[in-house]
């Protein structure tokens, strides 16, 4: 079942890679065909989603395949990654969607993104670092020739940038995952054995250095300051569906990573190393709000926006690593937080994106000083963007607030320090109040005369991404059920 | 039980997000609807109040979603739901169709913020607060904003929307706080939290507190906020949201008393803004703005009553000023709407022309003042015998305040009575064209609020008073004696008098609300800024070219180490081994069996040495990398060293 989900978009992207005689029509609606089964898909796991026993998986799948290193294709879910799983279903669901009317080669489109789905599905599914790797590398080649073939102004220079600077973060966490297999006593690449097994717990040197390694690998991906600089590039010049799959769910590649593979495999590295991660976690807050407040391009400003809200999923591990005299409780509400952003940050951002999509395709810019007044022209476009934007500042009501509102108070319940990070809250805040202002309110003027309203696909796409935000915001239960026992296996094997 | 709870805030919040989302064809019936659904939560707040509910459900950070009515909200919520309906009734007269268009909108929103505020007063935990009191935040920047073609309304929402929130980042640290004290969410287990967690708790409910009260230092965004619709000020500043600031003080008040610093500082700055917001008050020449600064002002009393434990005390002020208020709000609304304007200069007179709305204004201008036995002099009174008791400090500060207090209730009052000057006509129409009349919708709720300004002191006199206190759990405090309450009746009148036969000074210095708005904004807002362009600069011209110059370099140390690799290394292996093979063909030529053992240890050697070379090239993928890898770490570290 779970390699259905894994595979099924994979499967069609190679029919529709394969048929060049395939009618554009044909081709968009088969790609919301296969990502709308998917979603079904998805659901159903959820809905027959058992939380696992001790450390172990549901739908668990495993063959072998390259035994002489202890690697071998093993896939299956809990509470961590089903969430982004089922996050990136509704992702690429809503990118299929909105780009039903695409014009610009839309055949290779679907299969480019249909095998991107596959991609960052498998990441999520992977219980193999070899997979895993193998998974986390195809998505950085997947996305470069969507932000080459599709992009515009500087694709080309951009999707490089992003290329070598992102597979340079895979090479480092490549060597970590190396450093992690030969200290695995019997060799191992499997993550559930080796999260068991934690082997370089009593070794502080090669922990460190290893955990180094897949640190900066991770950071790279998700990013986080110093590392971030392709992000806004690969964000001007990507597709709208670009930008919205790399902000909604490549991203969270990097946070995953953290809790999947760094927390539960080096709990010690992770403990001693706990106070750096969290202060870069705290920079990447205020860097990323304060970067953006200063933007005047709209998809600059959310993608370092994007750097400030990884930077709280930062904060809250860094913060669920120190041990000390507080109970597990707080550090188990601050992991929760980070999970509950990831799948925030993907709904909202993502929607964001494709609104920021629709601008360009109206008025041909990003420049937020070229608009105005767009209110009175496009009534529905403002509702969506300023609900995207209060739900992006962290109002309650939305998925934001509930993330952001555990990780503050778990973190700064754990490390009181951590509060240093709240004025981030407000830059953002600020920043995002600012750009709602700047866009839709006053008379109208410039490009916004070019801008009408939202057409079917784009309500259907960009609705759903924020009702869903909502849906959690005011009902984060069912969520927070899944996550919690999860986050709270991560906390115990942190702080082992 | 709970279903009557999740009425009280589902009906208004659903209520409201329909008529959000139905925009025009609901344009008709937003205020029927908005009207009605807001007198089913008046009735249900009642019999909320008689039947007590409470529920708790899971929800984040490990503490729960708790609502109840209890003593305090079986008070406040009534009064509140009770004014949301007079301004949504003033709202849904022809004469306010200019501020408060397009009607569906403004009515769903304000339907959102009563769903936020009922939330915000029966909130039992940290969390279910937070969440009610953001969304309070939100909605009054949306309604302040209203009017979303003029810029500097817009400007105006975001004033208040983030001055509010800076002060309510005191939240998150409480709740961060509670759940390191371990003591739960809940604010009746707060005080249990031990010292040191304590402080940081009541530190952080008191800055989120004073920042929604408009108290000093952030007083200015309430004047600011005056850019909005006039119902919009009468409900979220006389009963709501400003009053909530005070409202969630006194539910805190056992907090407040159990951390030692907390009461002392919490009644100063309320008393400290009775006084300096007097002041500000005095000054204005802008009816609202008046209305605005008298507003923190009194809700300083508030804040000086639940700092000094005063509950009932405290919250009898909150409800009969937010009657009076609301009261004075409405009437401003109906002349800006009838006159056009909203300065005093073009309202002079304004109370002759519609004598029914002259004497409401009258009768809140002198509850304002003070005057006995209207609701505020009692209320006030009540507040100020707990000071007495405390400090007598506090009582001769918060005495001079409640004088103020008559000192602008009185101009206001004198003004809007002397005969128009042959110039007053010419002075309307400033904000917009007046319609020239006030209709009965407008009228019907100024007569019901009259009437609370009017008798809403018996909350604070007895023989109420005392079931008051004792509802409330206030046993402690002291009742007014009858000399201070004769003593402040008499102060009022003497103001009065005085501003009615001298006129009163008006002190420029104060009209800018001395210059709290352009301190903040030379002090924070403009560094920030300035900061933030200065990162961003330092984004793109140092941390991006950083890692393009280190790209350049790894790039060029690669095509460097390559070149080696062809030029040095291959040929170096290539001529070992020709070497080896070269040697011990000599070796073996010159002697073939003597040093035999000597020419196939070499080889043995050279043998390995291709192994050695040959190693690394194993055809799996992972290998290469890790090479690569290593590579890039060297080349980067040799790179460091050098540089």
């Amino acid at each position: 079942m779970l390699s259905l989900v894994v595979f099924l978009p994979l499967a069609a992207a190679l029919v529709l890679a394969a048929l060049p005689r395939i009618p554009d029509a044909a081709a968009r609606w088969a790609w919301v065909a296969v990502t709308a089964v998917e979603a079904v898909l998805v659901t159903a796991l959820w809905a027959a989603f058992e939380p696992p026993g001790d450390g172990g998986v549901a739908f668990e799948e495993q063959v072998a395949w390259i035994p002489t290193v202890g690697s071998s294709y093993h896939v299956g879910v809990d509470g961590l990654s089903l969430p982004l799983l089922a996050l990136t279903a509704v992702v690429f669901l809503a990118c299929a969607v909105y780009a039903v009317r695409e014009q610009d080669r839309p055949r290779p489109q679907a299969a480019l993104f249909l095998f991107l789905q596959t991609s960052c599905l498998g990441v999520f599914a992977a219980q193999d670092l070899i997979l895993f790797f193998l998974f986390f590398d195809l998505s950085i080649v997947g996305m470069y020739f969507v932000i080459a073939g599709w992009g515009h102004d500087n694709a080309a220079s951009s999707a490089l940038k992003f290329f070598l600077y992102t597979f340079l973060g895979s090479l480092a966490l490549l060597l970590g995952f190396i450093g992690l297999y030969l200290a695995s006593e019997p060799r191992t690449f499997d993550m559930v054995e080796l999260a068991a097994a934690a082997p370089l717990d009593g070794s502080p040197l090669a922990g460190g250095l290893v955990l180094g390694a897949i640190l900066l690998g991770l950071a790279i991906k998700t990013p986080t300051f110093p590392f971030h600089t392709w992000l806004p590039p690969a964000h001007t010049d990507a597709p709208a569906i670009g930008s919205a799959v790399l902000a909604g769910i490549l991203l969270k590649l990097g946070t995953y990573g953290f809790v999947r593979i760094a927390m539960p495999m080096l709990p010690e590295a992770w403990r001693d190393w706990a106070w750096v991660i969290i202060v870069v976690g705290i920079v990447s807050v205020l860097y990323g709000a304060l970067v953006a407040l200063a933007q005047t391009d709209l998809k600059r400003m959310i993608a370092y926006t994007s750097v400030n809200h990884m930077g709280y999923v930062v904060l809250a591990v860094g913060a669920a690593g120190v041990a000390g005299g507080t109970d597990a409780q707080a550090r188990q509400v601050a992991v929760t937080g980070a999970l509950t952003q990831m799948v925030s940050h993907g709904l909202i951002t993502a929607a964001l994106f494709l609104l920021a999509g629709v601008l360009r395709g109206r008025a041909g810019t990003y420049h937020m000083g070229s608009f105005g007044g767009i209110a009175a022209v496009a009534p529905k476009f403002s509702v969506l963007f300023a609900v995207g934007a209060f739900a992006s500042l962290g109002l309650p009501g939305f998925s934001g607030f509930i993330a952001e509102f555990q990780i503050f108070a778990g973190a700064i319940g754990t490390v009181p320090w951590t509060a240093l990070a709240l004025p981030g809250i407000l830059v953002t805040a600020a920043l995002f109040l600012l750009a709602t202002q700047r866009l839709l309110t006053g008379p109208v003027r410039g490009k916004a005369f070019d801008v009408t309203d939202l057409r079917a696909p784009e309500l259907l796409s960009i609705g759903p991404l924020l009702l869903l935000s909502l849906l959690i915001g005011i009902f984060p239960r069912p969520l927070l059920d899944l996550v919690e026992p999860a986050a709270a296996a991560v906390v115990e094997l942190v702080g082992r | 039980m709970s279903v009557l709870l999740w009425s009280l805030v589902g009906l208004p919040a659903l209520a409201g997000a329909v008529l959000c989302l139905g925009g025009r064809r609901l344009a008709t019936s937003a205020a029927p609807v908005s009207v009605s659904v807001v007198s089913l939560v008046l009735v249900l707040s009642v019999v909320a109040g008689a039947r007590r509910p409470a529920l708790e459900l899971p929800f984040i950070g490990g503490a729960g979603f708790g609502l109840a009515v209890d003593a305090l909200s079986a008070l406040v919520l009534p009064s509140v739901a009770l004014v949301a309906l007079l301004v949504l009734i003033f709202a849904s007269a022809s004469g306010t169709a200019a501020e408060v268009s397009p009607p569906a909108g403004f009515h769903g929103l304000m339907l959102l913020f009563v769903a936020a505020v009922v939330v915000t007063v029966t909130a039992t935990t940290l969390p279910a607060l937070l969440f009610a009191w953001e969304l309070m935040g939100a909605m009054s920047y949306a309604l302040i904003g209203f009017r979303w073609q003029d810029q500097h309304r817009v400007s105006a929402g975001l004033t208040a929307f983030l001055t509010t929130r800076a002060a309510d980042l005191g939240l998150y640290v409480a709740a961060g706080a509670a759940l390191a004290a371990g003591t739960g969410a809940a604010f009746r287990e707060l005080s249990a939290a031990p010292e040191g967690w304590r402080t940081v708790i009541t530190a952080g409910i008191l800055l989120a507190a004073l920042g929604k009260a408009a108290q000093l230092p952030f007083s200015f965004w309430l004047s600011r906020a005056m850019e909005g619709p006039s119902p919009v000020s009468a409900l979220l500043h006389s009963a709501a949201m400003v009053a909530m600031g005070g409202y969630l003080l006194l539910r805190v008040a056992p907090l407040l008393q159990a951390t030692g610093w907390a009461g002392p500082v919490t009644s100063w700055v309320g008393v400290t803004t009775a006084l300096v917001l007097g002041v500000v008050a005095v000054a204005q020449k802008d009816l609202k703005q008046l209305l605005a600064a008298s507003t923190a002002a009194q809700l300083g009393f508030v804040v000086l009553g639940a700092g000094l434990g005063a509950v009932a005390g405290g919250t009898a002020h909150l409800i009969a000023h937010a009657a009076t208020k609301a009261l004075l709000f409405l009437v401003a609304g109906a002349w800006l709407s009838a006159l056009g304007t909203k300065k005093l200069r073009g309202l002079r007179g304004a109370g002759r022309h519609w004598p029914l709305v002259g004497v409401a204004f009258s009768l809140g201008a002198l509850s304002l003042a003070g005057v006995a036995p209207l609701a505020l002099w009692a209320t006030k009174d009540g507040v100020l015998a707990a000071a007495l008791e405390a400090s007598p400090a506090l009582y001769g500060v918060g005495l001079v305040a409640s004088a103020l207090s008559a000192a602008y209730a009185g101009k206001a009052l004198v003004l809007v009575w002397r005969r128009p000057g042959p110039g007053t006509s010419g002075t309307w129409d400033t904000e917009e064209r007046g319609t020239r009349r006030i209709g009965l919708r407008q009228r019907i709720p100024l007569v019901v609020l009259a009437v609370g300004a009017v008798g809403l002191g018996v909350l604070a006199l007895p023989p109420l008073a005392d079931s008051v206190r004792a509802a409330l759990g206030d046993g402690g405090s002291p009742a007014a004696s009858r000399g201070e309450l004769i003593l402040s009746a008499v102060l009022a009148l003497i103001v009065l008098a005085v501003v009615a036969r001298f006129g009163v000074v008006e002190p420029r210095w104060a009209l800018r609300w001395f210059g709290l708005e352009t301190a903040v904004h030379a002090l924070v807002v403009r560094p920030v800024l300035s900061l933030s362009v200065a990162l961003a600069r330092f984004d793109d011209r140092v941390v991006d070219r950083g890692v393009l110059a280190g790209a350049l370099l790894a790039a060029r140390a690669g095509r460097g180490a390559a070149r080696f690799d062809d030029a040095g290394l291959d040929r170096a292996v290539a001529a070992a081994s020709r070497g080896g093979r070269r040697s011990a063909t000599a070796t073996a030529r010159i002697d073939a069996d003597g040093v035999d053992a000597v020419v196939r240890a070499t080889g043995r050697g050279a043998r390995r040495f291709g192994g050695l070379v040959r190693r690394p090239q194993t055809g799996q993928v992972h290998h290469y990398y890790a090479q690569a890898t290593a590579f890039l770490v060297a080349a980067l570290v040799l790179l460091l060293l050098v540089r």
